[in-house]
């Protein structure tokens, strides 16, 4: 069965479609990147499967238990107070309180090895507001790592990183790829920096789901 | 300075308004650690001018004022709240609205009811001899409601006052903390501005978690520390208020201020 499985979804905003019998699978292990030019409802289709946004129609299905709440999420551009005192460690750690009980103490082991897989575990007592772009970004990574064991779901998030930071992030992806499953809104889909397996193109004019080798031929036959 | 303190300690009603007050600078401390952080320190001073509103149309109709003003003030809480997640009119705007509404609803209903006679300036500025036993009694409980929520929920609390988005797409019910955080600040707002006044409540929630904020690196670290500033800047302004005779509102608003400067020159040369 396929780890998440989205047949005919349509989302509608003030009567107009954002998109429209959108369908599309992934297994354990895709990376699937989801393009698209501005405005055609890449962060929208995101949100919806984190259960921010409610399908107007169609459905979403998820394998084996898992649920909503045990996704990775890391939003786009999160708009955060330059002065807000918070530790990396606190940020990372709060990703776990999908699955700590309410007195129970956050799982430390499983925190630490998200610091460590992403290489932040010298920053980690550091204040969030301290660090560089590239910084900021690992450690929002890192939380949604501690969220989910399987299904991380990113929204452009190597937006606003410069080019050596954003290699960096890609290759930490495909690292955790070895392990995870991955959903990431790209803008920064060219030909030389082919990432994940599967893409999902939202764009009207050229839609497609299918995978990455096929969506180059297709691009080359254009 | 002691002598003063221990000296001031003998009225009856220093003592009340002294413990009163110390829970009050608590749960100020604790709701505005997360009111602040998240950009929303309006809200503890639109809820104020809310109060001062309701209680003037207690006064005016011979409804006991705190019984009356809580459930108006939690209303308007939930309204200010609807307004700023579901309407096409921003937060600070919709705080406006009500705050200078109630504001002005107050005092036009205390100035035309015939045989009311009450001081304006107690209820603006607030006065340390309002605090009955009846309102030490309200605060000890809201105290222990307050900490005990901050306590058995900080971890929530963070996540959402940190990133919205990210708690509510782990399952957090970011809806319902933030009604529980209006509530809250509801009660806080009601009791402390029998004593601070309608008009500098507010500075109670949003200056020291400001001044924490110079001082501290991590959330954790900000509330507590936020806490300490509140109880220090309490006791202090009490007793120079004393000393001085001056009003005991503006002196606490007045220490915190020089608190927060203090802390600001404090960062900036680290």
């Amino acid at each position: 069965m396929s780890l998440l499985k989205a047949n005919k979804i349509t989302f509608t905003y003030e009567n107009s479609a954002v998109f429209k019998d959108l369908s599309f699978s992934l297994d354990n292990g895709d990376f699937l990147c989801i393009v698209g030019p501005n405005g055609c409802g890449k962060s929208t289709l995101l949100k919806c499967l984190v259960g921010q946004n409610k399908l107007s129609s169609g459905k979403i299905t998820f394998g084996n238990d898992f649920h909503f709440n045990q996704i990775g999420y890391m939003p786009q551009n999160p708009k955060f107070n330059d002065s807000f005192p918070a530790s990396v460690y606190e940020i990372v750690a709060s990703g776990a309180l999908n699955r700590v009980k309410l007195l129970e103490p956050y799982p430390k082991e499983r925190i630490n090895s998200a610091l460590k897989a992403l290489n932040i575990q010298n920053i980690a007592r550091k204040r969030f507001s301290n660090l560089s772009g590239g910084q900021r970004q690992k450690v929002l990574l890192a939380r949604a790592i501690v969220a989910s064991e399987e299904l991380l779901i990113l929204d452009e998030p190597s937006n606003n990183l410069d080019y050596h930071s954003k290699q960096d992030f890609y290759k930490t992806l495909q690292k955790l790829n070895e392990t995870l499953t991955i959903i990431m809104v790209t803008h920064d889909l060219d030909h030389n920096n082919l990432i994940g397996n599967k893409i999902l193109s939202l764009d009207k004019d050229h839609p497609f789901f299918g995978t990455t080798a096929e969506y180059v031929r297709r691009i080359h036959a254009h | 300075m002691l002598t003063n303190f221990i000296e001031m300690l003998s009225y009856d009603f220093i003592v009340r308004a002294f413990f009163a007050g110390l829970i009050i600078s608590i749960c100020a401390a604790l709701i505005g650690s997360s009111l602040v952080l998240r950009n929303r320190s309006m809200i503890g001073d639109g809820l104020s001018h809310v109060a001062f509103g309701a209680t003037a149309i207690a006064v005016v109709l011979g409804i006991a004022p705190l019984e009356f003003s809580i459930p108006t003030a939690i209303l308007a809480s939930f309204i200010i709240l609807h307004l700023s997640q579901n309407s096409k009119i921003s937060s600070d705007a919709a705080i406006a609205i009500l705050s200078a509404s109630a504001l002005a609803l107050g005092t036009f209903l205390i100035s035309i009811k015939p045989g009311v006679n009450i001081d304006l300036n107690s209820y603006l500025f607030g006065s340390i001899l309002s605090i009955s036993t009846h309102d030490l009694i309200f605060c000890i409980i809201l105290g222990i409601i307050i900490v005990t929520t901050f306590l058995l929920f900080r971890r929530q609390i963070f996540a959402i006052t940190f990133d919205e988005y990210f708690a509510s797409a782990i399952g957090i019910k970011v809806k319902f903390y933030n009604a529980l955080l209006a509530v809250l600040c509801s009660l806080t707002v009601v009791i402390g501005m029998r004593m601070l006044g309608a008009l500098l409540i507010s500075s109670l929630i949003i200056f020291p978690c400001l001044t924490a904020m110079n001082l501290s690196k991590t959330f954790h670290q900000n509330t507590i520390i936020s806490v300490i500033i509140s109880i220090v800047c309490f006791i202090f302004g009490l007793t120079l208020s004393y000393i001085l005779s001056a009003p005991t509102g503006a002196t606490i608003v007045l220490v915190n201020l020089v608190a927060l400067v203090l802390a600001w020159v404090y960062n900036k040369l680290q």
